[in-house]
């Protein structure tokens, strides 16, 4: 009987992975345009749009309820939740780390960052305060105008010292802020009469409108990450290597000090500080997860194999080199840096109302480290072991290992930890370079170029 | 071809006088400013409690010091951010904890020698317990060296640190383990009696029941031991480094690995000799910790070992006295964070005096600057 | 060429270039002008400061003093990136490649700059952004074929011999699009054979690509065998300048060689 249920969970988790792939595959399926008269008919786009859909079914009718029977109960749904989110943080600090090599250990924070503002979001809109979303919203908005305008500003201007320009963006970044504050003040007596309060919910906090809202929070919430990053990657992206690593595990580590104090020294009494922010609205479903995560995929396998991708990775190379190429170092770091904490905020957004409770502990620096071992873990610079290790990492670890060593007695699930260790040393002692290396597979990897016919020959020839 | 017209808008190259290179250094000075504010302002209000405050921050920061020169002397050699370090001074306090509660280790003197001194006798008992402590922890660091470091010294960089992370995260969650140290906090016995003092207006003894006077500052022998036992650290360590042939080896080992080894210096002996000269000096301050603070428990290491670390990185890492000044300073930072702004956010505002010490010198105080070669 | 071109507006404008490293004077009141299609030659004993030189010319390095000229346009200030897109390709002394790349990718990053096509281009992975990206993997191919490379293009760069390495850096300087392509030490490490294969090849590309070439070589006979002029520093300072002819009979750069780079050349 327990053999059954733990062969049963592994065939769960294997399904899960290897149907994620075989959509990425399916997804990056080539298939040559047909011509239908004078009209050409683009076949693989569709076959794109229907893999999408297909994929996204397929999961919701495992998640559905015939008559009792679950193919995936509550608890592995919650799983496959948690793994969405982590795939995206994850696949950031690939972007960070594994492709532009810049060692964060910063990741958790704007993850943090992203949860916190999401959550907040809907929260008080639930609660019948709006301005949760208007600040937010506007904040980002203008933030984001502000950041534009400075850099155009700066854009002529040659030495000019980093903490300088932090400090003019610092100085924007604050009078959008305060706008954005007495923005969404002006609004409220607008939007807050349709949001009724908890026991009567109005017109905007029905199901529909909510998820909306939901959905704008989540991205807000990353945009706000991103544009933080913006702010502390512009001054810290210039120490070395090993210095801006220390440096961003610094921002981590100021980041939960100020998750504990949010109510005390920050103005948030709703996230009640080191006591956990409870009664998140739950509304990450599967589509919601899904779409972001494949989104973040998506978006990212795009940008690796554009130019502005190779030119992260020849920052990672090597920079004087890059420099000389005609590539903007400082920018294309600062870039990849924001991109990945923008992913980042959108895990943490979908994660936190998943949830339904956030507490500073889950953003403490030691679980920080979690997303630069699964990096590691798939292989540096490979996006297909990343979202390998971070959904078998989660299915494994939460999963699989705590329900069968929970079998064995109460206290064991708790040597999960102790076994996690010894099989990174053991990873690390015999594949240094991670699972994967920097392998691709389908969807994930870069278009082969193939040999133009006369250099074949060539090659052939000469080879 | 293209041609540089789409460059010629005209740029302006910022001299370091003008008004926007000195923005930057505006907020940093009104940063300065308002640091100095509070403290100026505390210190005026009361001198007596702003010193006793110094006095706490010198305690935590010397013990910082013990542990910050591990950090500092493994990534001088090997590159490498030894994570588990923190959780070998962890090891150090827990091995005195048993030594102490379980042998009675502390007490062998007045056992064999019954008509010893009790001083001569607690001074014999408490080193016999650091040593143990120490010769426990230089054998744990030096194997976990073997085992998980030196397999992968040409592997690339961030496999020995996430090697280092699986190694701390080994012995955290072995420790809290409910047979092995469990998660509770274990109160600590300590090896010698507490006398502590009070300087008003000379120095006092303080009697059982007596309260001391207002105004006045109060130490212990407890703060009298770590600084007497970190500054002969120091000097030790120094004394090692510069004038021995094993300090000569470790500079070279240091300074290129290759040509160390064409020398016919013995690098791998040399490291695992630097791993455990660290270890030593984490057991000491575990010991030291535990009795300062008597309540140890198996995540113990985990800030110190942080704090420690940014000590390090702050006086500039591979540098012994940055490892010493940058601890002090982190010591003061959280001593007078929590009594002047806040007690949780101490963490928050030694990472922030970090982040910005680097901004303004990118290799810590007495770092080195970086070299790139075009 | 450049006898007949006087009205003609120079290509590179080098006026009172000078560097100091603290105390150290690495380089002092250089001067140099060099013509459209010219083929110049910088040499000088180590550490005369030549790389020093290059590294001001293409902005990793600031000027302590002194103007470069681009076109006519000053470049002092710019950094690097916009000195390379303002038409200064370079290669390195000791290889800088992109080690973990193929041959294809390390050529194709340098068309970065004229990519043409933006982020937001390739996050939804238009059009415009498969037809570039067409047209780039099609140049890239193009020049590996110039440098003989083509059969390499799928390798990984640090697996290719040194010879080829070289050859790599030099398609891939010239995926910037230079006007100006400064080598520095293209020969260094390659057998004879190799070095009259490139030497060819560096003739071929200036002739065919229209392009003006400024090379450091320790190699008297690349030197001699391909450059028009001629530049010779010591210890930071311009102590000849001339044909080739007239540099193997200068006393000066005899001495400067300490007899070594007369004995070459003769």
């Amino acid at each position: 009987m327990e053999l059954k249920s733990i062969l049963f969970s592994l065939v769960k988790i294997i399904a899960v992975i290897a149907y994620l792939y075989g959509l990425l595959w399916v997804l990056g399926v080539k298939v040559p345009v047909i011509k239908v008269g004078s009209r050409k008919l683009n076949i693989s786009l569709l076959l794109n749009a229907v893999g999408a859909v297909v994929a996204f079914y397929v999961i919701q009718l495992a998640l559905t309820d015939f008559n009792g029977f679950k193919l995936l109960n509550s608890f592995d749904s919650g799983l496959l939740y948690q793994a969405c989110s982590m795939t995206m943080v994850a696949l950031g600090l690939n972007l960070i780390y594994g492709f532009n090599g810049q060692f964060s250990l910063g990741q958790w924070g704007f993850y943090g960052i992203g949860a916190y503002a999401a959550a907040d979001v809907t929260f008080r809109w639930m609660n019948g305060d709006s301005r949760g979303l208007t600040v937010l919203g506007i904040g980002v908005i203008l933030g984001g105008l502000t950041i534009l305008l400075i850099r155009k500003f700066l854009s002529n201007l040659r030495r000019m010292p980093v903490l300088s320009s932090f400090t003019l963006y610092l100085i924007g970044a604050v009078i959008a802020g305060v706008a954005a504050v007495f923005a969404g003040k002006f609004l409220a007596p607008f939007i807050d009469p349709y949001l009724g309060n908890s026991l009567e919910p109005g017109v905007l906090n029905q199901s529909f409108p909510m998820s909306i809202v939901f959905f704008f929070a989540v991205v807000f919430g990353g945009i706000f990450a991103a544009e933080v990053s913006f702010l502390f990657g512009l001054p810290v992206l210039s120490l070395g290597s090993d210095y801006f690593g220390i440096a961003t595990l610094g921002f981590s580590i100021v980041i939960y000090t100020l998750m504990v104090n949010s109510d005390t020294i920050l103005p948030f009494p709703e996230m009640k500080g080191g006591r956990g922010m409870i009664g998140i609205p739950k509304l990450t479903t599967w589509p919601w997860a899904f779409f972001f995560m494949l989104t973040v995929i998506i978006i990212m396998r795009n940008i690796i194999r554009s130019s502005t991708g190779r030119s992260i990775i020849s920052v990672r190379e090597d920079e004087i080199a890059a420099r000389s190429m005609g590539i903007d170092v400082a920018e294309t770091k600062l870039m990849s840096f924001v991109v990945g904490s923008l992913f980042a905020g959108l895990g943490g957004g979908v994660y936190a109302h998943y949830i339904g409770f956030l507490s500073p502990n889950a953003f403490d620096f030691l679980v920080g480290f979690n997303p630069l071992i699964i990096i590691v873990f798939g292989g540096l610079g490979s996006m297909t072991g990343t979202i390998t290790a971070a959904f078998g990492w989660i299915f494994f670890l939460e999963g699989m290992l705590r329900e069968i060593l929970g079998k064995i007695s109460p206290e064991a699930p708790s040597w999960r930890y102790v076994l996690y260790p010894l099989t990174l040393l053991l990873l690390m002692l015999v594949r240094p370079q991670g699972l994967l290396g920097n392998i691709e597979w389908g969807f994930l990897k870069a278009k082969i170029t193939p040999l133009r016919n006369n250099e074949t020959k060539e090659g052939v020839k000469t080879a | 071809m293209q041609s540089v017209s789409k460059h010629q808008k005209p740029i302006t190259i910022v001299s370091p006088n003008s008004f926007l290179a000195w923005i930057g250094k505006f907020l940093l000075i009104l940063l300065g400013l308002l640091a100095l504010y509070v403290l100026a302002k505390n210190l005026i209000a009361k001198p007596s409690l702003f010193a006793q405050n110094v006095l706490d921050g010198l305690k935590l920061g010397f013990v910082y010091a013990l542990i910050a020169l591990g950090y500092t002397m493994v990534y001088g050699i090997v590159k490498l951010i030894n994570f588990a370090h923190g959780d070998v001074f962890m090891v150090g306090a827990f091995v005195s904890y048993f030594a102490i509660e379980n042998l009675g280790l502390h007490v062998w003197p007045m056992v064999v020698f019954p008509n010893i001194t009790p001083m001569l006798g607690s001074i014999l008992g408490t080193i016999s317990v650091i040593l143990l402590a120490m010769v426990i922890c230089v054998l744990l660091a030096i194997t976990i060296e073997r085992v998980a470091y030196k397999p992968l010294r040409d592997a690339p960089r961030i496999a020995a640190l996430i090697t280092a992370i699986g190694v701390s995260f080994f012995l955290e969650y072995f420790g809290l383990l409910q047979f092995v140290f469990s998660a509770r906090f274990i109160s600590y016995k300590r090896p010698f009696e507490e006398v502590t003092w009070y300087i008003n207006d000379g120095i006092h003894a303080i009697e059982k029941g007596v309260a001391t006077p207002p105004g006045s500052i109060t130490f212990s022998n407890i703060f009298v031991i770590i600084i007497v036992a970190t500054v002969l650290a120091q000097i030790f360590l120094q004394y090692l480094v510069r004038k021995t042939k094993i300090g000569i080896a470790m500079r070279a080992t240091s300074f290129d690995k290759p040509t160390a080894r064409l020398m016919g210096i013995n690098v791998d002996q040399v490291i695992s000799f630097t791993f455990g000269i660290g270890a030593a000096f984490a057991a000491l301050g575990g010991v030291l910790f535990a009795i300062a603070y008597p309540s140890i428990r198996t995540l113990m290491g985990v800030y110190p070992g942080l704090k420690a670390f940014v000590a390090a990185v702050l006086g500039g890492i591979g540098s012994i006295p940055g490892a010493f000044v940058g601890a002090l300073i982190m010591g003061q930072a959280e001593s007078l964070t929590a009594s002047y702004i806040s007690t949780p956010m101490r963490d928050a505002i030694a990472f922030s005096i970090l982040i910005i010490v680097l901004l303004i010198r990118p290799t810590g105080i007495f770092g080195e600057p970086e070299k790139e070669k075009a | 060429m450049n006898e007949n071109s006087m009205e003609v507006l120079p290509l590179l404008e080098v006026e009172g270039l000078t560097k100091f490293f603290g105390g150290l004077r690495a380089v002092n009141d250089f001067n140099m002008t060099i013509f459209k299609g010219e083929l110049v030659g910088l040499i000088g004993p180590n550490g005369a400061g030549k790389t020093t030189v290059f590294n001001q010319i293409t902005g990793i390095y600031l000027p302590t003093k002194g103007t470069v000229k681009l076109n006519g346009t000053n470049l002092v200030g710019f950094e690097p990136h916009e000195i390379t897109r303002a038409g200064i390709g370079r290669t390195f002394q000791n290889i800088r490649l992109f080690n973990g790349l193929s041959v294809l990718d390390n050529v194709r990053i340098a068309f970065h700059s004229s990519a043409g096509y933006n982020l937001l281009d390739s996050i939804l992975s238009n059009e415009r952004y498969s037809q570039k990206e067409r047209e780039i993997t099609g140049q890239a191919q193009d020049l590996l074929d110039v440098m003989k490379l083509s059969r390499f293009q799928n390798e990984i760069v640090k697996n290719l011999p040194y010879g080829e390495q070289r050859r790599v850096e030099i398609a891939r300087a010239m995926a910037c699009q230079p006007q100006l392509l400064l080598l520095d030490e293209p020969a260094a490490g390659m057998n004879p054979r190799e070095i009259i294969q490139l030497m060819d090849m560096i003739h071929f590309i200036r002739d065919n690509f229209k392009l003006t070439i400024l090379l450091i070589e320790h190699q008297m006979r690349v030197v001699m065998g391909i450059c028009e002029r001629i530049t010779v520093m010591d210890f930071g300072e311009i102590i000849a300048r001339g044909t080739p002819k007239e540099i193997q009979d200068n006393r000066l750069v005899i001495e400067a060689y300490l007899g070594k780079g007369a004995a070459n050349v003769a």
